[in-house]
């Protein structure tokens, strides 16, 4: 007790501890990536060792429009979360909306993608490994879309009726983190599947 | 603890086993006898240096409340990076040398060169039967293999390619070599070279289905003028033996024709083992049962009798039918 | 708890009004316990839960036993057989193994780092019941199919489910399906509580407590934690992948259409391997705080036994294909995994080492915990020694796949994982029930158990070498296999009087045993400070600290950790 110095109590540092929602949803997206690298690491394996049927060559088409709208819905809901920061209330309604929109028009274009592929194409999941694949990684990911998009979509009806203020911003922090995870995510499927694939 | 008799018992019963990995006949059961030996060592001795250290530990550390100072807590240390070091470095180096030893036998053994004179056998796992091929010899059979035995001054080795026609299987007779895996959809190889005549024995060692327990193996290993002699048979088109006509008669308008081959006839089904020179086998259901005819009688009457699970479904033929084509299948030879 | 006071009961108030608390109705008590969100209540729901299961798997062991004890015996039938090491298994792993541990972690790791709960209770209370409806999903697979009568539809492809094995057109019926969807529930559990104890770790410590101050129990389950979302989620993936090859007609595992049945060992190694550091290291974080205590010193080498920890677990990310020597890998792969293999021993040995120098120069106190925890000592060493083995590839292609490897790994899971459970029982007890388990019926449950466990264990290496596989309902005669297999079975005997004592034990302790106090074993980690067991809100005022030991520097002022550290 003699050696060390006397520290007065108001120079002690303050006990700044990670925020629980951004560690929790961090924890998430390690495991949810996991399950996607396993995806992806299936459509690689099996590329080229389907035994018939439709190539990636063949059938897909960059998907550049509905990806554009799926990386700017990344930076709006950006937008949202510091709208909220700074109390602007209908600035993040907004910004909210935009990005349930640009969303929507991810998963609409999936979907039109996805009808072209299996009405004309004739591209199902059992039609070859490549149908498996394919059809198992983007659904993968447009799952999280969705469940995404309800997220926001709730977060947009809170933020509509007031319920959401300034004080939610840390919450709406983490849900933005979910999003942009999905979003990364999509960045890697393009590249392989519609870049590297083909 | 255990007497000298006991040990000397135990030791006479391991070698004298029949699938015992301390008894190797052949070059790659050899290498990973000597590797093992040497593994066996170096954990033994590390096991008797650490608990021995962990009994004296014990002994000499226990409280003693008998003790001048037994209700004093003794000293506390927290650590001693000199002594740590020891103790990481000295596993590295164990480490390293086990891993070039190691590395050696599985270079040695899966790069091998394969001789000119080595015996091809393609092998064909089935759900719970064995299915062989010699395809430079034009021989098909079933779950006993004959291979030649192998002179160390002249080695000719059986090479076996192998891969599986439903779910996964394992190659394993542990005194001729390691087990390989056979996997539908991919091709495996191995290699063995009995050096010594005999009957090895072995079992499929990857969970199939339900009769996995009873897909045994028998691998003869025969003298370069047995196996001439056993290949000039296995060559002969099926024996056709007028006093079993009404058997065969039998077997050809039943659905065994489906299943089975027997080669010079009607039967050609590739779904189970060929049966063409059956009777000249010691076994029957891929090991499990010795061939005699009240047993071929049994089986053919209703697998499920022995193998319970086998695909080979019951054939409900009639006493008189069963008699009749359990002759036929005997003169198989 | 029948001793608590009533939940009315404001802050504050001593926790053992039983004598004035009028009795608590069972619908109540019965409301409160579902209801939930405590860390301790769903820790006790989660050990408890294992230890039911764990008398259930046991059993079907026992069953397996007795077919296995003679050569083509009758006992049971090949069908059934199949169906009981694979359930066996699957529920010693998801439904006893993660659960107990996870039951421990949940009581203890908010006590001990000084907070008031879990971060996140709600999600705590759902991933336990997640987890609960999985294990009730795998047994009613016996229900399925059928029925009762051969077992039903419970599963009968291994634990491991190898393709193709579980394709449709081999495993026509349910059995892979329960499977497959009991163990995808309890995977989203394990995942929930995983991220549970990685946020309370670094979100809530009390202050003071930094990561190099904090009990190495909780760094244990924060690398396991933090192992989990890269383990658990690969079978999360795989198991989607064959629920979709079965119902969907897709052809990730359909050899026929090209696909591929070593795909699924990858994915399903790469869980296998890891999730057994999963199970390993929280017995490690139990070793971790009683051998100390129990020495009466501090743990030699904590920064040491951090990184090896770390180590341990990243490591343990690259040996998965070990589990693959057999499968026709090239010489280049199986050389890389035997080294990865290697490797994982030299941490896994300092901390052996580091155990052994903490009891070097203490007081050894042999109390039933101290037993069991110096048994996983030498079993764990033991059980490493044989994995190195093991880990010698074309040592492998002969013992693969036998019983040498079923002997090893019963080694790590009952001789090191087990026992250590065990002592944490005799250990944490007192803190969670407040009163002592007997230590005499300790002391037998320990030595019947020590008995039985190395008549079985010990050897079963022997078939292995002589050539037995694994997973075979029965033997032929002529192997020479038949008077290890009775040994071995009979080992199963004591292990079940033993394991029947210690429930009795616990039984009787509870209400029955003497008066445990706050601090029966005088430790030196903030649980042993509060009372026994812990009021509801854990910590009246939450506790500020200065060194690894903070009830060390109140017991010794005059020599406290905080000087040293």
């Amino acid at each position: 007790m003699s050696q060390a110095a006397v520290i007065p109590q108001n120079a002690t540092p303050a006990w700044v501890l990670p925020s629980r929602g951004i560690v929790g949803m961090a924890c998430l997206i390690v495991a949810e990536s996991a399950i996607f690298i396993i995806f992806v690491v299936a459509y690689l394996y099996y590329l080229g060792k389907s035994l018939t049927g439709p190539t990636p060559r063949d059938v897909l088409e960059l998907p550049i429009f509905t990806s554009i709208c799926l990386i700017s819905s990344s930076l709006t809901v950006h937008l949202a979360v510091s709208a909220l920061h700074r109390a602007k209330q209908s600035l993040c309604s907004l910004w909210l909306a935009a990005t349930v929109l640009l969303g929507g028009i991810f998963i609409g274009g999936t979907a039109h993608e996805w009808y072209q592929l299996i009405y004309h194409d004739g591209l199902t999941i059992r039609t070859n490994l490549f149908g498996t694949t394919f059809y198992s990684l983007v659904g993968l990911h447009a799952t999280h879309v969705v469940v995404g998009l309800i997220m926001l979509s709730l977060a947009l009806i809170f933020s509509l009726n007031g319920a959401m203020t300034t004080r939610h911003t840390e919450k709406l922090e983490v849900l933005s983190l979910y999003w942009h995870f999905v979003d990364a995510v999509w960045v890697v499927v393009f590249t392989v599947v519609y870049v590297l694939g083909r | 603890m255990l007497t000298r008799p006991v040990w000397f018992g135990l030791a006479v019963q391991v070698s004298s086993n029949p699938t015992t990995i301390f008894a190797p006949s052949g070059t790659p059961a050899h290498s990973i006898f000597g590797l093992s030996l040497l593994v066996l060592g170096i954990t033994a001795a590390i096991f008797l240096v650490v608990a021995g250290l962990l009994l004296y530990v014990v002994v000499r550390f226990r409280h003693r409340p008998s003790d001048a100072n037994a209700a004093q807590e003794p000293p506390q240390i927290y650590g001693s990076t000199q002594i740590e070091l020891s103790w990481t470095v000295i596993p590295i180096l164990i480490v390293v040398m086990l891993f070039l030893a190691t590395a050696r036998i599985i270079l040695l053994t899966q790069n091998a060169t394969k001789p000119a004179d080595a015996l091809d056998i393609t092998v064909i796992g089935h759900q719970f039967w064995w299915e062989y091929h010699y395809p430079k010899l034009g021989i098909v059979t079933a779950n006993e293999l004959h291979i030649p035995v192998s002179d160390p001054r002249h080695p000719t080795p059986t090479y076996l390619t192998m891969t599986s026609a439903d779910t996964d299987h394992s190659f394993w007779v542990p005194r001729l070599a390691g087990k390989t895996d056979l996997i539908p959809n991919r091709v495996n190889t191995m290699w063995m070279d009995p050096q010594a005549p005999g009957l090895y024995l072995g079992q499929c060692a990857q969970y199939c289905g339900t009769q996995h327990a009873l897909m045994l193996l028998r691998v003869y290993a025969d003298s370069p003028a047995d196996f001439a002699r056993w290949v000039a048979h296995q060559k002969q088109p099926a024996v056709e033996d007028p006093s079993v006509a009404e058997g065969r008669a039998v077997f050809q308008h039943n659905a065994c024709i489906s299943c089975h081959t027997v080669a010079g006839t009607v039967a050609t089904g590739t779904f189970g083992p060929d049966l063409t020179h059956l009777a000249s086998r010691d076994t029957i259901a891929s090991g499990a049962i010795p061939n005699t005819a009240a047993n071929l009688r049994a089986f053919v009457d209703n697998p499920a009798n022995f193998k319970p699970g086998c695909l080979m479904p019951p054939m409900h033929l009639n006493q008189h039918d069963l008699d009749a084509v359990t002759a036929y299948l005997t003169t198989l030879k | 708890m029948a001793t608590q006071a009533p939940a009315t009961a404001g802050i504050g108030q001593p926790a053992n009004l039983s004598h004035t608390a009028p009795r608590r109705l069972v619908l109540e008590v019965l409301h409160d316990w579902v209801t939930t969100v405590d860390h301790k209540k769903i820790g006790l729901m989660y050990i408890g839960y294992a230890l039911i299961f764990l008398v259930i798997a046991g059993f079907e062991a026992l069953l397996m036993r007795v077919q296995l004890a003679i050569p083509n015996n009758h006992f049971v039938s090949p069908q059934v057989f199949n169906q009981l090491f694979t359930m066996h298994g699957t529920t010693m792993v998801f439904f006893v193994g993660m659960p107990i541990l996870f039951g421990f972690g949940n009581y203890l790791i908010p006590l001990m780092i000084g907070a008031r709960d879990m971060a996140f209770p709600r999600l705590n209370a759902f991933s336990f019941w997640i987890s609960a409806f999985g294990g009730l999903l795998l047994y009613f697979s016996y229900l399925g199919g059928s029925g009762l009568y051969g077992a039903g539809a419970a599963p009968d492809v291994g634990w491991w489910a190898y393709a193709p094995l579980t394709a449709r057109v081999f495993s026509p019926g349910h059995s892979t399906d329960y499977w497959t969807l009991a163990i995808l529930l309890s995977g989203v559990g394990t995942i929930g509580t995983a991220i549970n104890i990685v946020a309370t770790i670094l979100c809530m410590r009390c202050p003071g407590m930094t990561l190099n101050r904090m009990p190495l129990l909780a760094w244990l389950y924060l690398v396991m934690s933090c192992l989990v979302f890269v383990t658990i989620s690969p079978l999360t993936a795989a198991q989607i992948m064959l629920m979709l090859d079965r119902y969907v007609g897709s052809h990730f595992f359909d050899t026929q259409a090209g696909g591929s049945a070593v795909l699924w060992m990858h994915f399903f190694w790469i869980f296998g391997h890891p999730e057994v550091y999963v199970l390993v290291l929280p017995a490690f974080g139990f070793a971790n705080e009683i051998i100390p205590v129990f020495s009466r010193k501090a743990i030699f080498g904590y920064p040491a036994m951090v990184a090896a920890s770390v180590g341990i677990g990243f490591i343990s990310l690259s040996v998965w294909a070990h589990h693959m020597f057999t499968i026709g890998m090239t010489a280049g792969a199986n050389t890389f995994f035997t080294l990865a293999t290697m490797v994982i021993s030299v941490p896994t040995g300092i901390k052996i080492f580091n155990w052994l120098a903490t009891l070097w120069g203490g007081k050894i106190h042999f109390t039933a915990s101290m037993m069991f925890a110096l048994g996983f000592l030498v079993q764990f060493l033991l059980a490493g020694l044989t994995g190195i083995m093991l880990s010698v590839a074309p040592f492998d292609w002969q013992l693969g796949g036998s019983y040498f490897v079923v002997a090893h790994f019963h080694y790590v899971l009952v001789g090191a994982i087990l026992f250590m459970i065990f002592s944490a029982f005799y250990y944490w007890f007192p803190k969670m029930s407040g009163r002592m388990l007997s230590e005499k019926l300790g002391k037998w449950h320990f030595w019947l158990f020590l008995i039985g466990f190395h008549l079985t264990f010990d050897f079963m290496h022997i078939p292995g070498l002589l050539g037995m596989p694994r997973r075979i309902y029965t033997y032929e005669a002529d192997r020479g296999w038949m008077i290890w297999n009775m040994i071995v079975s009979s080992g199963a005997i004591f292990q079940t009087i033993a394991t029947l004592l210690f429930v009795y034990n616990m039984v009787w302790s509870y209400f029955k045993g003497p008066i445990a106090g706050p601090d029966p074993w005088d430790a030196w980690t903030l649980e042993w400070s509060t009372s026994s067991p812990p009021p509801n809100y854990n910590f009246a005022v939450i506790p500020t600290v200065d060194s690894r030991r903070p009830l060390w520097d109140l017991k010794h002022p005059d020599d406290p950790d905080s000087y040293y550290e």
